[in-house]
């Protein structure tokens, strides 16, 4: 399955600057009871987004109309902890988001995003701290991220470079096929297996 | 450039089908997964619509954990329809691929991660994959374990392959004598306390030192699953004699002259002398008190004998921050003594712990005694085994005896994906891996710690020093 290219994207930036904001968090439980990825933009952020009468909660940041639509999050470090759950991943992006900004990610959900479609930029915390500052402001949220550059323009027309693997870079700038552009080694995987059983009869 | 390898290196070079670029990525061979049904559903659906195959059935292991009951009798249905079709879709995606699937009757079917070791599916040198974060449980046996989201899982599945990033190295040397009533539990939460939920991120932990070397293979299983709770995405122990003992006559072990020569290869399983690490930790096991969880994040724990932190007293603004919400969330004053805090349910499971020595050092906790009035007190064995063995064992009668519930077996409560659910306000001490707020059930509050201290809690209906708790018999 090919992805959406991401190139350049722009648009409105919600900070959530809370550390350790984990996949329950950003999935719970009861959403991940599909078999398919139909209906997760409802439950993304589902006990902070709702209050306990399934009205919006106004206090939320998505909620709030300077972030409304918001193509990006600004978030805190170790974001995306804990569970493997992509259901987590499947939900930002039905909501729109298409990269999320912060000084560190778990790893799990950091492949989740990449296999998505999803760009995740690092920064030095020093940096990302201001750029939360910025987009915390209402007319200073709009931002533009551009992967071909590596670069994030704010609206006051600053620019923040950042670094990518050039194989993720370009995986994404394409939309990529993953298991496509795997399968085309199938000889060379398959030579590998032959000797690596041979090695290891246990493993057969 | 040395050719001493960590153990971690050994793995990697082991499995690489060929690199991809010089900034460390590789196409790595995969030996096994373990697939289980709520992470798999779209990975099967993919390789349907892509018309594609999968490479080696017979490498994968299925099971049904997340989302069954754990009613003390034990029955095919699921007690809601989105669980039940996940269950149905999965049968029919093993049957259809051919994988094995241990179904929810089967005899061996378990938390994914007690039943790998215990059916001898996971051996030393294997690199594991699966749709699991705990899969750094393997570490234990000598094996590199991971957890992938679910394209990852098709990947693997249509290819026995991953492309895969080389982590850094980081190496826990845990020294020194346990004090009596203290487990490995405690050794990783002390860790993650010490070193913060995100201090491995990156990183593939190997843990050695004495204490490690005298633990049991099942309690180094509760260390490496538990690294992941620090960002580890991969734990290690070098593959001992107790290793091979644990594995020896397992179902899916080798057997005969196989046996000899894959031991013979799993001793050279160790990191070289003179191999470099890029993070070195250290920790005394002699001076650690029994650990509790009293925040949100696995990383806010503290000694027992200590008090609720004041968040005045953190001068990172993101620190106090977090802490102020952790203690909101869980209704805690800063101050309290940690041993005051009174709780409404016990439970004793998950893939952490829940094995059969867990389950003896809770027995040996509450035999004779009762579960406080108050509280709500459940075991749910790691695997069907495990409880057949519990009860052939007297465990069981001693669990029923003092007033908790004897279940069968599934994750349950520690993600309170099936019918296991705390209601807001409930507090649980656990024996799992995950404090997060809403993770036993919206509005729920954890702690998490021992086996044992979670028994000792049940009977005295408060979070209890397990030291001062009176004789075990």
């Amino acid at each position: 399955m090919s992805l959406q290219p991401f190139t350049q994207v722009s648009g409105k930036a919600a900070p959530m600057l809370a550390a350790n904001i984990d996949t329950d968090v950003i999935m719970p439980k009861q959403f991940l009871k599909g078999i398919d990825r139909a209906g997760l933009d409802r439950g993304l952020f589902f006990d902070l987004r709702f209050l306990p009468d399934g009205s919006l909660n106004p206090e939320f940041v998505l909620n709030q109309p300077a972030w409304q639509g918001a193509s990006f999050m600004v978030v805190g470090p170790n974001f995306g902890c804990g569970s493997s759950r992509e259901h987590a991943v499947w939900g930002l992006k039905q909501m729109g988001i298409r990269a999320l900004i912060g000084s560190s990610f778990a790893g799990i959900f950091y492949d989740n995003c990449q296999r998505n479609g999803v760009l995740l930029i690092t920064l030095e915390e020093a940096v990302l701290q201001r750029l939360g500052q910025m987009v915390s402001q209402p007319d200073s949220a709009e931002i533009s991220v551009d992967l071909e550059s590596q670069q994030i323009r704010l609206s006051d027309g600053q620019v923040i470079p950042f670094e990518i693997d050039t194989l993720r870079k370009t995986a994404l700038l394409l939309g990529l096929d993953a298991i496509g552009s795997t399968l085309q080694r199938r000889e060379q995987i398959k030579a590998f297996e032959r000797e690596h059983l041979a090695a290891n009869p246990w493993l057969g | 450039m040395t050719s001493a390898k960590t153990l971690y290196d050994k793995h990697i070079d082991a499995h690489t089908v060929c690199r991809l670029d010089d900034q460390g990525h590789v196409l790595l061979y995969i030996d096994r997964q373990v697939i289980n049904e709520y992470t798999s559903p779209q990975a099967f659906s993919g390789l349907r619509e892509a018309k594609r195959n999968v490479w080696r059935p017979e490498t994968a292991l299925a099971v049904v954990d997340h989302v069954n009951p754990t009613a003390p009798v034990r029955i095919a249905a699921m007690p809601d329809a989105g669980g039940a079709r996940q269950v149905s879709y999965l049968a029919e995606n093993c049957r259809d691929f051919g994988i094995e699937l241990l179904d929810i009757l089967d005899k061996r079917q378990g938390i994914e991660h007690v039943i790998a070791p215990e059916q001898g599916f996971i051996l030393p040198g294997m690199v594991i994959a699966a749709g699991d974060s705990h899969t750094t449980t393997y570490g234990a046996l000598g094996a590199f374990g991971f957890g992938i989201g679910t394209s990852e899982i098709e990947h693997l599945l249509a290819s026995q392959t991953l492309v895969y990033k080389r982590l850094k190295s980081m190496r826990v040397t845990v020294n020194g004598e346990l004090a009596t009533g203290l487990t490995s539990k405690d050794v990783i939460m002390a860790l993650i306390g010490q070193i913060g939920a995100s201090g491995a991120t990156g990183y593939a932990i190997e843990f050695r030192g004495s204490t490690i070397d005298a633990l049991s293979v099942e309690a180094r299983m509760t260390i490496c699953n538990m690294a992941v709770e620090a960002g580890a995405r991969g734990a290690f122990m070098a593959p001992d004699e107790k290793v091979f003992a644990y594995l020896k006559d397992k179902p899916r072990a080798p057997k005969g002259q196989v046996w000899d020569r894959a031991v013979e290869k799993w001793r050279t399983l160790h990191t070289d002398a003179g191999a470099q690490f890029d993070c070195e930790v250290e920790l005394d096991a002699s001076t650690l008190e029994p650990m509790v969880t009293w925040g949100t994040s696995p990383d806010q724990a503290s000694p027992i004998g200590a008090r609720v932190p004041d968040p005045q007293a953190v001068s990172d603004l993101i620190l106090r921050q977090d802490m102020r919400r952790a203690l909101n969330y869980m209704g805690l004053e800063a101050g309290m003594p940690l041993s005051e805090i009174v709780i409404s349910h016990a439970f004793i499971g998950s893939c952490t712990n829940a094995r059969i020595e867990d389950l003896r050092d809770a027995a040996s906790v509450v035999r004779g005694k009762h579960v406080a009035s108050h509280v709500r007190a459940m075991i749910v064995p790691g695997s069907t085994e495990v409880r057949d063995q519990a009860e052939a064992e007297g465990l069981a009668a001693i669990f029923i005896d003092a007033g908790f519930e004897w279940r069968q077996s599934g994750c349950s409560m520690c993600l309170a994906m099936n019918d296991d659910v705390l209601a807001p306000g409930d507090r649980c001490a656990s024996s799992t891996n995950r404090n997060f707020e809403g993770r036993q059930g919206a509005g729920a509050r954890t702690h998490l710690m021992s086996p044992a201290m979670v028994a000792a809690a049940a009977i005295t209906g408060r979070l209890t020093d397990i030291r001062h708790f009176g004789d075990r018999a």
